[in-house]
């Protein structure tokens, strides 16, 4: 592990700036996973700021009728509260589905967001991958794949973003807060906040180098049943090689986010109003202008078959 | 013999040598060495409670909470497995919760209560925990068990708290300590002699659910 400063910022605004001047330094949440990629020296930061004593380990009600979620929020504290569970239930679903105890009780909510790819090539560091190495190539294409992304991927990189809290999150239309260095904050809806990979792999999301996550917004509770079904090759602590987030109402309207497909939580709003009548068309439509492999193209008919499980689910 | 004794290394100094190589031999291809790095290493003071005690510790930013327990602290009860954060040899109960102390660095730690396996009980006075895994034979090798301990114990703990877990069937309900939501809680810690159902059955006993 390259050698780092460390120091704990006691306002957000405060660890924007302490970020903002050094182009080697970044935030520290609960270092599950940016301490992994340390080790492997993926990741090499020259300074880290601790965000732990930025009162962000709160989860309030919001103006809206919502719930404004705090970045430091742990995933077990956000799974266990009491309105999350009752009024979100795809959202404990979802965190539950993830990781290990040990795991969830550290990570954050923002870090959750922030967490980089699982992609074996990304970690390999003998292997050529534009995210890791902008320009060095991707040996995925070609490669094993089996477990990687079938849509929104591009001739540079076809990673998925493996989380699935922030699949849920897509479904219940989120909107994720932040702070820049000047003071400024910004309001960004969960399904703009990662970006596909184009020309630009490295770039996994809309944040800029020293812009904070303060808060994580769910605007009011939208009933309805809810499901969080994935699919992976062990019963747990897995990832995904497919995951449905599924809110279904009494009239059976459907809401559906798709988890391990994309380089983001997928979702298609416009084809959820056909979900109902036939959802293999509207499955169709969200998969439109995938680009699996032969190793992966499995995904796309495993979508299908979980969001139908869901929808059998939800009438039973 | 006492010739003999004094070539034969002791399993810790083998493990200990094991690691030290192993540290070395999987520096990434495209590490740079030391003498290259730009930024020198970093120290600094943290303070923190382990099993009761106050401790400080002087020491490079980059050590994590496990090493700080291993090598600083001499507390190897605490196992490094995969380093990763995937087999969970590593596993200790930070301010009531349970945490793979391979991915937390010790300057993350600064005044936090930690509890180790050295602090949940003795040789003649054992936790409830480390009783159960002597009965239903909880281990054979024993490299995963103090981070499977740590974790049970916890488990329990969270069971009794209401945090909810994926085989829950009802996630606004209370969990119960079932077979199924122990083995699904326990699904962090990987033990390769495969002991998972007599730690299951360790388990059910302490938390009274077993018959």
């Amino acid at each position: 592990m390259r050698a780092f400063t460390y120091e704990r910022a006691k306002t957000p605004a405060e660890a924007a700036v302490a970020v903002d001047g050094l182009q080697g330094a970044k935030f520290l949440g609960g270092g599950t996973n940016l301490l992994d990629l340390m080790k492997l020296e993926i990741e090499t930061p020259t300074h880290l700021v601790d965000v732990q004593d930025l009162g962000l380990d709160r989860i309030e009600e919001a103006d809206n009728g919502g719930v404004k979620i705090g970045a430091f929020v742990s995933n077990t504290a956000l799974a266990s509260d009491r309105r999350i569970r009752r009024d979100y239930g795809v959202l404990t679903r979802a965190i539950v589905a993830g990781a290990s105890g040990q795991l969830r009780n550290k990570a954050t909510t923002a870090g959750n967001l922030m967490q980089r790819t699982r992609c074996p090539y990304f970690y390999d560091t003998n292997m050529a991958c534009n995210k890791r190495k902008p320009g060095s190539g991707c040996a995925a294409i070609g490669g094993f794949s089996r477990q990687l992304g079938v849509i929104g991927t591009s001739d540079t990189c076809i990673a998925t973003y493996p989380g699935d809290m922030a699949v849920a999150l897509r479904v219940l239309d989120a909107t994720v807060q932040t702070v820049k260095a000047d003071g400024t904050t910004r309001s960004i809806p969960i399904g703009d906040f990662h970006r596909l990979p184009g020309d630009t792999p490295q770039f996994d999301n809309v944040l800029g180098h020293s812009e904070l996550i303060t808060h994580v917004t769910l605007p009011r509770p939208i009933g309805g049943r809810h499901f969080y079904h994935k699919i992976r090759d062990r019963a747990s602590y897995a990832f995904a090689l497919v995951s449905v987030a599924g809110v279904i109402q009494r009239d059976g309207s459907v809401r559906a986010a798709f988890g391990g497909v994309a380089p983001k939580p997928w979702r298609v709003e416009a084809a959820e109003p056909y979900i109902k009548a036939d959802r293999l068309a509207a499955t169709r439509q969200i998969f439109a202008g995938s680009r699996p492999t032969d190793e992966n193209n499995f995904k796309i008919t495993l979508a299908d078959r979980a969001l139908a499980a869901v929808m059998a689910e939800a009438k039973g | 013999m006492t010739e003999f004794v004094a070539f034969s290394p002791s399993r810790r100094e083998v493990i200990a040598l094991g690691a030290a190589s192993a540290a070395v031999t999987s520096l990434p291809a495209n590490a740079q060495s030391a003498s290259s790095l730009s930024n020198s290493p970093s120290t600094m003071q943290v303070f923190f409670e382990i099993n009761g005690k106050p401790t400080g510790l002087n020491l490079d930013t980059r050590t994590t909470l496990l090493d700080a327990l291993r090598e600083l602290l001499k507390l190897t009860g605490t196992k490094k497995g995969c380093d990763h954060g995937q087999c969970g040899a590593c596993t200790v109960i930070v301010n009531g919760q349970r945490i793979n102390s391979c991915l937390s660095l010790a300057v993350q730690h600064q005044g936090d209560k930690i509890t180790t396996i050295e602090g949940l009980g003795t040789p003649d006075n054992l936790h409830p925990m480390q009783a159960a895994f002597i009965k239903y034979d909880g281990y054979q090798c024993g490299y995963c068990t103090p981070g499977q301990i740590c974790s049970a114990v916890a488990v329990l703990e969270e069971i009794k708290a209401g945090i909810p877990s994926h085989v829950q069937g009802d996630i606004t309900g209370r969990p119960k300590a079932s077979n199924m939501e122990l083995r699904e809680r326990m699904s962090g810690n990987i033990c390769r002699c495969g002991a998972y159902s007599n730690i299951a059955e360790a388990m059910a006993e302490v938390a009274g659910s077993k018959a």
